[in-house]
């Protein structure tokens, strides 16, 4: 095949090694030359020397070396390089020659053995005659040898044998057959690879030494020769580093050549299209090596600059213009091979970037393939015949020279065409090629991120499968890209790519996608012209009248005939005449947008929706059904538009159609959203085949939403709205998919009359009054009140909702009731209503009424009961209805902080109002532990003020230890005063503070008038009384005052025996009116030191009033007041 | 001189192809469309460095076998693309530079008509003319 002369030679592209011999080795019979053999194969690592070994017999006979030239005088060189030449020194010519004895130093038969090895040696000579090719000898011995100069006869007999084989000592190696068989192995293989470089060496000096022979008129192509091969042996012998360089010098060198050849050719036109070839070969191969060294020397921008001075160079030279095919298919490789070198140091830890990447190449490659199909098949159609006899058959035997053209050695003669012929045979697998490359360009372009580029390629891949006749992979690549090219919006490319893809359907006739295309290619986003458009849609018309379509323009007449059966074979098949296409991610010939009127219709009003369709296609289309599809099924029977008979709806071209549907909602969707799932255009009749477009929702396709976006931000949308004509602009017409249905609008007032604030725990009243302004009877209205929903959830633990007024509800209660049962209404009647609320928290309350109630009404003929209801909420805010304070106050009304037993206090209550509406105060009540007692008897209380208590009590002596005690319970009714008489009362506990008992061991007591007067006795009877079971001594004093004189005992000291008491009287006479201080009466209790005197003193007065002398006369007057 | 010139929305759809030998428009519509891979991925990497304060001119895009994409990016994401003929070597980064530059002015002064709606495909003699002038001029 064409291609194959540049496919890169092996020996180019593997590692070269130094080739030598082993000879003397008998590696089938013999255990020890077995293991001798076997340790220079295995384990060939890198870290060894490049030696290739092979074992020949010892009378191998080696390529024979020409007669060397003394003069290049009258040769003329055939070509450049030999197509042997490289495998020749990898593999045949052997740079040393190893030949294997087993000799001992002490060997019996030295003698004999030494001379027998001297003869194989000069058997090997001969057989390398006139190559520079190095001998060694290697002994393979039992014994180990010696540390060197101390084996005396070693060293003797050593040089005797290298005088015997005429060897220098360098050459001669000894080779234990020990236990360290490896290590001695590859210190020879270092030996034998020093050896093998002076060859080469030597090999380099010889052909630099040709140099001075050449002429440079006529050996042009020798230098390039010797240049390379001088190259070849660098490469062979040397490390990587200073070979790069040299292969850049014998590019440029070559390429100079190259230039001067060309020139120098250009009168001898065949002589110069045959060298072309020739020097386009070998500057591939060797730009192939300059690139492979650059990128294994981790130098992939001088690869890439290498490479492009090489396409530069050599992209012009296009030869014959028969022949150009012939250069693209070399272009190609040249592109492939750097992709394939670039890839490969990829995976081998290079970073490639997005716009430096294997995949250029790839597609430049595919690229040249495809150029190269193209310039085939235009030759192909010019009509150029076929040489006979095939001058190609020569090929058998193998070129001699690289590049060269297999008849210019036999018959001179020159033709393209043969390779033109050979070249089409294989056409089918050139295809493969170009898809192969595409395919791995794709996958480049994917790694690096370029979508676009790789949707590129894929259309390319596409349409390769399309001139290869794979139309099912050509439709399905260009379906995948299609979508992305789709919402890029870029319509010229979606157009062309469609355009492929309409041929694929038709030449496959795959009914359906040929459909599919032929919409979109007609619809507003393709730019085909309008007699494209106009054919294409007498296509599709003849598809669905179920007849076969044209044939598309540039389809190879072949495909045409075929697909003309095939198509006949699908019409003649029944069954299959129904398509259904999703249109949304299309943009088809046929626009639709479906609106309901509005976002939301009451249950009495008829639905509205519209279904907009618009064509774009170049003719009017006619369609036979359409349908939408809602939510809810059973709708769907009102939303249908079905042609009649014979004719056809029909949508003008470029007009803007609109279909109105009007139906009546089910009472039981109030509440429920209607959708449009759906809208469906059937085009052709069931006579034919017919086609479904179906829009999934309300219409719109994969272009829609941009329009919608421009059209509202166009300027020209207010102009637009004042034409104000019947016909809509289409694109500002927005969908609308969905609508509510929502209950019937009430016709009746709900009010509520309370009196706010609510006073905690009162049953609060509301007075709900429900008129009917309906014009039929409502009936079975209900009401559904209490808290409403939604709140805090606390609320409803302390809300309870009751419709009975007259007794306080319990905690049982609900805090909503819900379908009271009201009844009918008559029109115009007026029902009312009292819930009473409990609110057992303070704080902010929402309450709902919530009024239900069916009619009867009609709708469109339709007669339907209609649920309504009103909601009216109210915020009620409760507050405490009063303050209830306690104290505990001594008989003296001085604050008590403790209280002793059995000692006479006083409880004072305080009720602080702080209702706004007057409260009544029923009935309070003091709940003590051992009794209950009445007081408070109805009274009112305006807001800020209170209503005081006193009681008086005392508390019985402990029976226990404990000393705080609960005392009781304080209970008051009450209700709002202006409620009504029957409204119940409202009973509030308020639980008294625990009191710290104290007890006293001594009890003082005093009895005196309440006043005294002047000049006048003043009788006090001091009661001081033992509480203790012990008998108290009590010191009692009064102490003198200014204010008093007194009679009697002024210091004594009593014994008062347990329970009972002492009296002192003490007669008293006031000196002074007004308010004065009682003598002291001091007390000690010697042996009860825990009371001391002033804390008895608290329970004695400490002052008293006395009134100033009365006149004698009015002394009655005075006594009366 | 430019062989085809494109006006890219934001959106990535075309605004305004115009490409000279216009048998072979198509091939220059992928050429622009698939450059764009190139320009999304500088506006990315430039947008993560400098923010708002980023050079407008793209520079060399991806060079083809045949042609140079160049490419421009306006504040408000609107590409400008310019392909030039490889072998047309004597056009130097600055007189590319220029080009769009020239191209900016005439795209604002589009924009700045009131009876434009931007983001619609630019309908506009001035530009037009503007264009043409930088195209290779064919027979």
């Amino acid at each position: 095949m064409a291609g194959s002369q540049w496919e890169l030679p092996p020996e180019l592209c593997c590692r070269p090694m130094a080739f030598v011999a082993l000879t003397g080795l008998d590696v089938v019979y013999n255990a020890v030359h077995r293991a001798i053999w076997d340790a220079f194969c295995a384990n060939r690592r890198a870290d060894r020397v490049p030696i290739s070994f092979k074992v020949l017999p010892g009378d191998h006979e080696y390529p024979k070396c020409r007669t060397k030239r003394t003069s290049y005088e009258w040769y003329i060189p055939k070509g450049i390089l030999k197509t042997s030449w490289m495998n020749k020194h990898l593999n045949l010519v052997p740079a040393l020659v190893v030949l294997f004895y087993e000799l001992d130093w002490d060997d019996p038969q030295w003698k004999e053995k030494q001379s027998e090895c001297a003869t194989k040696v000069e058997i090997v000579r001969t057989s390398l005659q006139g190559r520079n090719t190095k001998v060694a000898v290697v002994l393979i011995q039992k014994k180990t040898p010696l540390p060197p100069g101390e084996d005396l006869v070693a060293s003797e007999r050593a040089s005797a044998l290298c005088n015997a084989c005429d060897l220098s000592g360098k050459s001669l190696f000894v080779l234990p057959h020990t236990d360290h068989l490896v290590g001695y192995i590859i210190r020879l293989e270092n030996a034998f690879y020093e050896h093998a470089q002076t060859y080469y060496y030597t090999e380099i000096r010889r052909v630099k030494s040709h140099k001075e022979f050449l002429n440079k008129t006529t050996h042009q192509l020798l230098f390039v020769r010797h240049q390379f091969k001088i190259a070849f042996f660098i490469w062979i012998s040397s490390t990587n580093a200073w070979l790069l360089s040299y292969f850049v010098f014998v590019f440029v060198f070559f390429l100079f050549r190259y230039y001067k050849t060309a020139y120098s050719l250009v009168h001898e036109l065949r002589a110069h299209e045959t060298n072309m070839l020739e020097i386009k070969t070998m500057a591939g191969f060797i730009n192939y090596k300059i690139c492979r060294l650059c990128f294994q020397h981790n130098t992939p921008l001088d690869a890439i600059a290498q490479f492009r001075k090489h396409i530069d160079l050599c992209k012009k030279k296009i030869g014959s213009a028969e022949l150009a095919f012939e250069h693209a298919a070399w272009m190609s490789k040249q592109f492939q091979s750097f992709g394939e070198l670039f890839d490969e140091a990829i995976k081998l830890g290079l970073t490639a970037i997005q716009t430096q990447n294997p995949g250029f190449y790839y597609q430049q490659a595919a690229c040249y393939s495809q150029d190269r199909k193209q310039l085939a098949q235009q030759l192909w159609q010019a009509g150029v015949s076929y040489p006979s006899p095939d001058p190609l058959d020569t090929q058998s035997t193998g070129l001699d020279f690289y590049g060269q053209r297999p008849w210019r050695q036999g018959h001179q003669k020159f033709s393209g065409v043969c390779i033109l012929h050979k070249h089409l045979f294989f056409l089918k697998s050139l295809q493969e090629l170009i898809i192969a490359l595409l395919s791995n360009a794709v996958a480049q372009f994917k790694k690096y991120k370029c979508p676009r580029m790789k949707s590129h390629l894929m259309v390319q891949m596409g349409e390769e499968y399309y001139h290869a006749k794979d139309y099912t992979k050509a439709v399905k690549l260009l379906d995948y890209v299609m979508c992305d090219y789709r919402t890029e919006r870029w319509w010229a490319l979606l157009s062309a790519i469609l355009s492929t893809a309409l041929r694929c359907a038709y030449l496959m006739a795959s009914v359906k996608d040929y459909i599919i295309y032929c919409m979109e290619l007609q619809g507003r986003a393709s730019t085909l012209k309008e007699e494209q458009k106009s054919r294409i849609e007498k296509n599709l018309m003849k598809v669905l009248l179920n007849e076969i379509p044209d044939p598309e323009p540039e389809c190879d007449p072949s495909s045409v005939a075929a697909a003309r059966l095939l198509w006949s074979d699908r019409m003649a098949l029944v069954g299959s005449n129904e398509f259904t296409i999703e249109v949304q991610d299309y943009i088809p010939f046929i626009q639709c947008k479906a609106k309901f009127q509005s976002p939301s219709f009451h249950v009495d009003q008829p639905i509205q929706l519209q279904v907009l369709l618009k064509a774009d296609c170049p003719h009017p289309v006619p369609f036979s059904k359409l349908a939408i599809s809602l939510s809810n099924q059973e709708y769907n029977q009102w939303c249908v538009l079905e042609s009649t008979g014979q004719d056809s709806m029909i949508l003008s071209p470029g007009k803007t159609k609109c279909y109105n549907f009007n139906f009546v909602a089910k009472t039981e969707d109030v509440g429920k959203k209607i959708e449009v799932r759906g809208v469906f255009l059937m085009l052709g009749s069931d006579r034919g085949r017919c086609v479904f477009l179906s829009w999934r929702g309300a219409g719109g396709d994969a272009a829609s939403t941009h329009e919608a976006l421009q059209a509202s931000r166009s300027s020209w949308r207010w102009v637009r709205g004042l034409e104000a004509n019947q016909e809509p602009h289409w694109d500002s017409v927005s969908m609308q998919h969905s609508t509510m249905i929502i209950s019937r609008v009430p016709k009746i007032s709900v009010e509520l009359n309370h009196q706010p604030p609510a006073l905690c725990n009162e049953m609060y009243c509301l007075r709900l009054t429900v008129q009917s302004q309906e014009e039929g009877v409502a009936k079975d209205v209900r009401l559904t009140a209490g808290l409403k929903p939604g709140q805090d959830a606390n609320l409803s633990q302390t809300t309870h909702v009751t419709l009975d007024g007259s007794v306080v509800c319990d905690d049982t209660a609900a805090a909503l009731l819900p379908d009271i049962p009201l009844g009918d209404l008559k029109p115009g009647e007026k029902l009312e209503k009292c819930v009473y609320v409990k609110c057992v928290s303070t704080g902010l309350r929402v309450l709902l009424f919530h009024v239900a109630y069916s009619i009867s009404t009609t709708v469109e003929g339709q007669h339907i009961i209609c649920k309504c209801h009103k909601d009216e909420t109210v915020a009620i805010e409760t507050v405490v209805p009063f303050e209830v304070s306690v104290k505990f106050v001594s008989t003296k009304f001085e604050p008590l902080d403790r209280v002793a037993v059995d000692i006479p206090f006083l409880l004072m209550t305080d009720i602080l109002s702080s209702s706004p509406w007057p409260l009544l105060l029923a009935s309070s009540s003091l709940q003590l532990l051992t009794m209950t007692n009445d007081v408070l008897k109805s009274s009112v209380l305006q807001t800020g003020e209170s209503a005081s208590e006193c009681f008086c009590l005392r508390c019985p002596p402990l029976t226990n230890s404990n000393n705080t005690v609960p005392t009781g319970q304080y209970l008051v009714s009450w209700r709002r005063q202006l409620s009504c008489s029957d409204a119940p009362l409202i009973h509030t506990t308020v639980t008294l503070p625990h009191v710290i008992l104290e007890s006293v061991p001594l009890y003082i007591y005093a009895d005196l008038p309440s006043f005294g007067r002047v000049r006048e006795s003043l009788p006090v009877r001091y009661h001081i009384e033992n509480r203790t079971a012990l008998v108290q001594e009590v010191e009692m004093a009064v102490e003198p005052s200014d204010a008093f004189m007194f009679s009697g005992l002024k210091q004594v000291r009593v014994r008062i025996l347990p329970g009972s008491e002492q009296q002192m009287l003490y007669n008293y006479y006031p000196l002074m009116a007004g308010y004065q201080t009682l003598p002291q009466l001091s007390i000690n209790l010697p042996r009860c030191s825990t009371t001391n005197a002033h804390s008895l003193r608290r329970f004695l007065p400490q002052r008293i009033f006395v009134k100033p002398q009365g006149r004698q006369l009015d002394d009655a007057s005075i006594a009366a007041a | 001189m430019a062989v085809c010139i494109a006006v890219i929305a934001k959106e990535n759809y075309p605004l305004y192809i115009r490409s000279v030998p216009t048998q072979n428009e198509l091939k220059f519509h992928y050429t622009v469309h698939t450059s764009l891979d190139v320009v999304e991925e500088k506006i990315s990497a430039v947008g993560k460095a400098l923010g708002d304060q980023r050079e407008l001119y793209l520079g060399l895009l991806y060079p083809t076998e045949d042609y140079k994409v160049y490419g421009y990016v306006t504040n408000s994401k609107v590409k400008f693309v310019i392909v030039v003929d490889s072998s047309n070597t004597s056009l130097r980064d600055n007189e590319i530079r220029s080009m769009f530059r020239k191209l900016h002015n005439s795209f604002t002064d589009v924009m700045c008509n009131p009876f434009h709606n931007p983001g619609d495909p630019i309908q506009s003699k001035a530009f037009d003319g503007i264009v043409s002038g930088m195209m290779v001029q064919t027979g």
